[in-house]
């Protein structure tokens, strides 16, 4: 905790850190994405006690060890399931879900479409390196096809999901991405997510630097960073390249890649809204299949306010109550229909 | 010339297709005995197909009663009289009736083509073959239309048909001699905005006891008194509708929110079905994506300071078993119900076994003990739950419930209980400020750890399926760790046996030789056949296991005061493992395994082919 010259406390990242030594390999992408988490809880103003992390099982699922808060590191999956349970028990917690590829698109893949369709406020941040670390490396289920893995020496065949475009089809109110190499970027996104009211879903590009060494690095590096990514901001054009001399168009529904000059002006790119569904769902069709050239887009693809699962839990009960009236144990244990024997 | 036959019990069993209404039927027929004051028990059964293909011997439905003057504990093992709507009822019922019994049936159920599905190659009731009964056989299906015509109902005949089995209930009532002011009321409610379909029902219903009271055919009503029941005030309760009241009453007496995590699942969903019902108790019931979904979102709700509960059947239980093994593991409270049916795999969804005690007990990875709980009859199954809830609460620990498909959708009069003479329950969230450093895995002199829960200042922790350090809670590999924790969670469950009643004798011979030891739905089969053998001048002792882990604390003693304990179970011989595991005592098994309860009479028989020097 630091004390500001006016005397106001201001919370840092290390009021959220544990006494547990942080147990990832040294060098993977999770260092940066703990410090990230830790100092964007300190700036929500959340207090400890009313936060708490879920995770499932693989190297992204140690985090809750590491965050001065409640925590349960559970079983392999189910992380999204035991979420929802807590957060219709006790609506006023901050409920995080910390989970990788594995856990949270293969092992609990089910889980993961059912809590996005029924909206509960919970922050899913889910560590994409396109492999299994825990279990030492085979192919996942965002590993492209062909990948050698300790499974699949001769190449995976397994088509990989887009963890965006599935969340478009499982009804998700917030979908975003962001990458351990870009700390702002991520600070920013997951502040945004933890103010969206429902189920927010971050895809964090995650380096593993054991099983799938540099997998995202031509996303990050200086050399190629401009040209293949390209940062989603609400109401702006869609502008990359190392002077921002490229953008996109929509030509009818296809999204194009454009030089400005003569023939195109700003006025002619596609601009982002994250509230246009139709827009977020050509961002993830086309953006993340790898055949199209286009740019990896980074930032808030989706957003849509929603009613959240519990609220409307609440609600039923209140109508309910003020229907029915609080119901007496007496009465329900006597029914309807009673006779007396004497 | 009327005459009055007077029976101390009578059973009636109603069949048909699963689309002529005779669980409704069923229903009403013992919503009118109860308020008679008769004891009563009942057995619907019916097929898994919600409407399988008409007349065939696949798709009956079945609905037995047994009622009496006297203590009823069972369905009854033979009935006295059997209503059949068609062919294939009376083909697969037949055997269940005394010979001399009364077969009523509706003629229209017994054309070519009901004949021919149900196999039959002559028409039974056109020939000698039925002689051994009193059949009267009637048009139910044209009586029914004609009743309507003649009151200028505006049904349409496929409605008309429908309501059929109003005029055999109104029959029925009038061959018992009830009356049919509840029925009417009933119908009152159920079809008040349907005027049409409402005066249709009551119309018929009517009609069938006036048939009775009018035609010359019958000439016998049969009179069966009120019981001479323990006095108090009393209602009709199924072993479903009792564990969700169970439940209720658990999370009010304790100050907690209740949260009901399910998977549809037959014959458990009726829970789901029942507390859904219930909101304005501040319940929260959550139907989740799956069987193992709906034990993570109660873990959730449990970790977060809920009453929380999950239910299901044999094959959702075995997808739980990872989540119940982090429960343990969390030791945190949770209530799990297994309304046991017909296994293994998908097996016999809509019959009922009790195959799941060893399941309940073993079904788990590593060393995993959990509390075992099981109800005996319908209206136990709300004390049963109560108790889970108790000691899911106070232990610290995840508890298993064992009903099955027999006692679930069974009914019988309940005393039931005021709230205030509910046990108090407590539960281990902590009280005021921490103190110090929090210590998520120190225990209490019962081994019994504190529930912090979410939104505690000061006592924020984390917990998790790995092994963790005593006292700490962290992450530890170190071996004698994981030893002493593995002790350490036996011993804590172990314990709970000091605060469980003791084992005692339920009923039968003080000194007899033999005992017949039963647990769960057995409990009226065992109790039936007692009574008749002490009857018989056999003297025989039933005791009923309610806790099957751990066991009460002399069971040890009482059991071996018996030359032998005979183990009926339904099943092929569960609880005699755990038994011969433990207890140096001669256990016999007497196992059936046809998806169907026990009848007494089964039990009875068998006990008379034992050695003889035990029966004295």
């Amino acid at each position: 905790m630091l004390t500001t010259s006016n005397g106001e406390t201001k919370r840092s990242g290390k009021d959220f850190a544990t006494d547990q030594d942080v147990r990832w390999c040294p060098g993977c992408g999770d260092y940066s994405i703990l410090k990230q988490v830790q100092s964007t809880l300190a700036e929500t103003g959340l207090k400890n006690e009313d936060i708490v992390f879920i995770s499932g099982i693989g190297c992204a699922a140690r985090f809750p060890y590491y965050i001065e808060s409640y925590g349960m590191h559970s079983i392999h999956g189910r992380a999204p399931a035991i979420a929802t349970g807590l957060k219709i028990s006790n609506p006023n917690l901050s409920i995080w879900v910390a989970t990788g590829d594995g856990d949270c698109l293969s092992i609990g893949g089910n889980h993961l479409i059912h809590v996005l369709r029924r909206n509960p406020d919970l922050n899913i941040i889910m560590f994409n390196n396109e492999i299994y670390g825990l279990t030492k490396g085979q192919y996942s289920p965002t590993s492209p096809i062909g990948t050698i893995s300790k499974s699949s020496p001769s190449g995976s065949l397994d088509t990989p999901f887009s963890p965006l475009k599935l969340c478009m089809g499982a009804e998700a109110t917030f979908i975003a991405r962001s990458m351990d190499r870009d700390p702002v970027h991520l600070r920013t996104t997951l502040l945004e997510a933890n103010q969206h009211q429902g189920t927010s879903f971050v895809e964090v590009y995650q380096n593993c630097n054991v099983f799938n060494d540099g997998a995202f690095f031509q996303y990050s590096d200086k050399k190629s960073k401009a040209d293949t990514t390209i940062i989603l901001e609400q109401n702006q054009p869609l502008l990359f390249g190392e002077e921002k001399e490229k953008g996109i168009i929509l030509d009818g529904f296809q999204p194009k890649v454009v030089h400005l000059g003569e023939a195109v002006g700003h006025a002619d790119l596609w601009v982002h809204d994250a509230y246009d569904p139709v827009k977020a769902s050509l961002i993830t069709q086309y953006f993340d299949d790898p055949n199209n050239d286009l740019p990896k887009p980074f930032g808030i693809i989706f957003k849509k306010e929603r009613p959240t699962y519990e609220s409307l839990i609440i609600e039923q009960m209140n109508a309910s109550k003020s229907a029915k009236g609080e119901e007496h144990l007496d009465a329900l244990l006597s029914g309807e229909n009673t006779w007396t024997v004497s | 010339m009327l005459e009055t036959v007077t029976k101390k019990e009578a059973t009636v069993l109603f069949a048909g297709d699963s689309g002529d209404g005779i669980q409704l039927t069923g229903t009403q027929f013992t919503d009118t005995t109860a308020l008679y004051g008769n004891d009563l028990n009942t057995f619907p059964n019916f097929p898994a197909e919600i409407r399988a293909p008409q007349g065939t011997l696949a798709g009956v439905s079945g609905f037995q009663i047994q009622f009496g003057s006297i203590d009823v504990f069972t369905p009854g093992d033979q009935c006295d009289v059997l209503v059949v709507m068609n062919a294939a009822a009376l083909k697969t019922n037949l055997l269940l009736l005394k010979k001399g019994g009364i077969i009523i049936a509706n003629t229209a159920g017994f054309d070519a083509k009901n004949l021919r599905l149900s196999k039959y190659e002559f028409n039974p009731l056109e020939d000698d073959f039925l002689s051994d009964y009193k059949v009267h056989s009637l048009d139910i299906t044209k009586l029914t239309r004609n009743t309507l015509k003649e009151s200028g109902s505006s049904l349409g005949q496929k409605e008309a048909d429908r309501s059929k089995n109003m005029f055999v209930l109104g029959f029925i009532f009038w061959l018992f001699n009830r009356p049919l002011n509840n029925t009417i009321a009933f119908l009152e409610t159920k079809f008040a905005s349907k005027e049409g379909v409402k005066e249709a029902n009551i119309g018929l219903l009517k009609a069938g006891y006036n048939f009775g009271e009018t035609s010359e055919t019958f000439s016998t009503q049969i009179e069966v008194k009120p019981a001479r029941l323990k006095t108090g005030v009393y209602r009709n309760i199924q072993g479903n509708e009792a564990i969700a009241i169970g439940l209720i009453a658990a999370a009010k007496k304790s100050g907690l929110e209740l949260f009901y995590g399910s998977y549809p699942i037959t014959p458990a969903s009726s829970l789901l079905h029942e507390l859904s019902k219930h909101k304005n108790f501040g319940i929260k019931t959550f139907q989740a994506e799956d069987e193992i979904a709906a034990i993570c979102s109660s873990i959730g709700a449990s970790y977060g300071g809920a009453l929380a509960c999950t239910g299901s059947s044999g094959p959702g239980i075995a997808l739980k078993g990872e989540a119940l093994g982090l429960a343990m593991m969390l030791e945190i409270p949770l209530v799990i119900v297994n309304i046991q049916r017909g296994g293994p795999s998908t097996g016999l969804p809509t019959k009922t076994e009790q195959s799941d005690l060893l399941q309940a007990m073993f079904g788990r990875n590593g060393a995993s003990p959990i509390p075992i709980l099981a109800a005996a009859s319908p209206s136990d199954c709300f004390q049963t739950a109560y108790d889970a809830c108790k000691m899911a609460l106070e232990h610290m620990t995840p508890v298993l419930l064992l009903s099955d498909g027999y006692i679930a959708n069974g009914m019988e009069p309940w005393q039931f209980p005021t709230a205030d003479s509910l046990k108090e329950i407590e539960h281990k969230i902590p009280k005021g400020p921490i103190e110090g450093n929090f210590l998520p895995y120190q225990r209490d002199k019962n081994l019994v750890r504190k529930w912090a829960i979410p939104g505690l200042k000061g006592y924020q922790h984390r917990i998790g399926g790995l092994e963790k350090e005593d006292l700490t809670g962290n992450v530890s590999y170190d071996p004698d760790n994981h030893e002493k924790m593995t002790e350490i969670r036996a011993q804590k469950i172990n314990n709970i046996a000091h605060f469980l009643p003791n084992a005692s004798i339920d009923s039968g011979h003080p000194n007899s030789k033999l005992a017949i030891l039963g647990w769960g739905s057995t409990y009226g089969a065992i109790k039936t056949a007692v009574r008749d053998l002490n009857a018989e001048g056999i003297p025989a002792a039933h005791i009923h296991l309610k806790n099957l882990h751990p066991f009460p604390p002399n069971l040890k003693e009482v059991l071996e005061q018996y030359e032998l304990v005979l183990v009926p179970e339904i099943n092929d011989g569960q609880l005699i493992v755990l038994l011969k595991n433990k207890f140096d005592v001669v256990f016999e098994p007497l196992n059936k395994v046809k998806g169907l309860p026990f009848t007494s009479t089964e039990i009875l028989r068998h006990v008379k082919t034992l050695n003889k020097a035990l029966l004295c």
